[in-house]
């Protein structure tokens, strides 16, 4: 049986993008060990309505690990201190009795902070929009016969399909380096025959618009690889290195 | 042009100079060997170098890849600082997957420009820049073995070039694979074989020149008996 547990927390309140922000202390008393991180903050907002204050704002949608919505920096990692888990997957049982928890916004020039915790991470969806995609018309779903694809691509491709887009990988990295989101979105279509034709176009605009958004130069430190929820691999760094690379020395 | 303009433009300037210069120190390590074994085939070596016009050449070369390598590290860094925001963390913590020196590769680069510096002071200022300058020094600059004597005696200077293989092992546990890496020669398998190659071969290198060090430093390489 897991047992309730009392502990302060310490959460990142910021009136805006261009105000100062300051960290809020509260005590939490008795919280069941099978409360999930966002049921607990919940909790402290039930509280904070209750007696009139302004709740604390943090994204969230789906609560099941797949939207990659859910965004905070727990004492030191992003999502917390279970590895291959978002947020939301993360339980209160992981804590313990009389622990200070620092819950922190993404820190990246790129990922304004909105309000408290919740930060604008509409880049990522510009540099999907810069050439994430494939741009032929598919039609009806063909035959999974049609084209033959190897099993070990099809995994590879699918593993790197998982990546949610949560920015965890961005929040981790010393440099603000969006590296690993875009090496698996171009991963994912890269492996594929369906994605091959645009491939070098792909990854040329992507990099680009990584860099004109203001993301970092990646130094290899793995400290991504090491917080992503979805355990993607920095070898889809090197194959991103590599197509880059490869449609640059064509040009 | 991709290379001043990517963000993988630029590591690939980092990771082609960083190479070329883990290569040259293999080179510089096969004839510092030499040393250890006989005074004259050492000095054999210095003359043949001198201040001919191939290793000037060379120099500058060499010159040259250190500098972009260093220009662009200090770009680098402030262009990732200032992705990173202005506000920091108040709370971090490292994982054991990440290496402490792939986080702190701009401090150690830089300790090992401050130990190029007193390298740069100790011999090619006494040699081939005493030749081209025409500066007369304590011995003749082609006399590489009598350098390596005096610059050894002095326990000083063995520590601190001892401390600065150390940096400049931990420079290159992380950027030998890191170069490798970023050059797209890695994958899920190769990433692990480049982290094995690199610790391997830094360390061998590293090695070979603390071993000669110590060699010159406690009089024991057989070139110093024959040499007296």
């Amino acid at each position: 049986m897991d047992t309730n547990i009392s502990f302060t927390l310490k959460v990142w309140r910021q009136k805006g993008p261009n105000e100062k922000g300051h960290f809020d202390t509260f005590e939490m008393k008795d919280i069941p060990g099978d409360t999930s991180f966002l049921e607990m903050l919940d909790i402290l907002n039930e509280q904070l309505i209750e007696d009139g204050k302004e709740p604390f704002v943090f994204d969230h949608d789906c609560r099941e690990g797949i939207c990659g919505m859910c965004s905070l920096y727990i004492n030191g990692h992003p999502h917390g201190p279970a590895q291959g888990a978002t947020t939301c997957q993360l339980y209160m049982r992981r804590f313990h009795d009389g622990d200070v928890i620092t819950v922190e916004p993404w820190r990246s020039a790129a990922f304004p902070v909105i309000r408290d915790c919740m930060v604008d991470r509409s880049a990522f969806d510009k540099i999907i929009a810069a050439g994430g995609y494939t741009s032929v018309r598919t039609g009806q779903a063909q035959d999974a016969n049609a084209i033959l694809i190897p099993k070990d691509a099809a995994d590879e491709a699918m593993d790197c399909a998982t990546c949610i887009g949560c920015g965890a990988c961005v929040a981790a990295c010393k440099n603000g380096s969006a590296m690993l989101f875009v090496s698996s979105k171009v991963s994912q279509l890269a492996l594929l025959p369906q994605g091959r034709p645009e491939a070098a176009k792909r990854a040329k605009a992507m990099v680009m618009k990584m860099e004109e958004l203001g993301f970092g130069n990646c130094t290899n430190t793995r400290a991504c690889e090491a917080e992503c929820p979805k355990n993607e691999s920095i070898a889809n760094i090197a194959r991103l290195n590599r197509e880059f690379i490869k449609a640059k020395l064509a040009d | 042009m991709w290379l001043i303009n990517s963000p993988i433009g630029r590591k690939v300037v980092m990771s082609v100079t960083g190479i070329c210069l883990i290569l040259f120190l293999t080179f510089h390590c096969c004839m510092n060997v030499a040393a250890f074994f006989s005074a004259s085939a050492y000095n054999t070596v210095c003359e043949f170098l001198g201040s001919n016009w191939y290793a000037v050449l060379g120099t500058l070369g060499l010159a040259f890849l250190a500098v972009c390598h260093i220009v662009y590290a200090f770009i680098l860094t402030a262009q990732n600082r200032r992705a990173r925001g202005d506000e920091r963390y108040a709370v971090t913590d490292r994982r054991p997957e990440v290496s402490w020196a792939s986080q702190n590769m701009l401090v150690l680069g830089l300790i090992i420009l401050i130990g190029l510096f007193l390298h740069l002071y100790n011999f090619w200022g006494h040699m081939m820049f005493a030749e081209l300058a025409g500066v007369s020094v304590a011995h003749d600059p082609a006399d590489g073995f009598a350098w390596i004597q005096d610059t050894f005696a002095n326990p000083v200077f063995s520590i601190l070039y001892l401390v600065w293989l150390c940096a400049i092992w931990f420079h290159l546990s992380h950027g030998f694979w890191s170069a490798m890496q970023t050059l797209g020669f890695s994958g899920k398998i190769w990433l692990k074989r480049w982290q094995m190659i690199g610790i391997v071969y830094v360390t061998v290198l590293m090695g070979v020149f603390a071993f000669l060090i110590l060699s010159f430093w406690l009089g024991f390489a057989p070139s110093y008996s024959s040499a007296l």
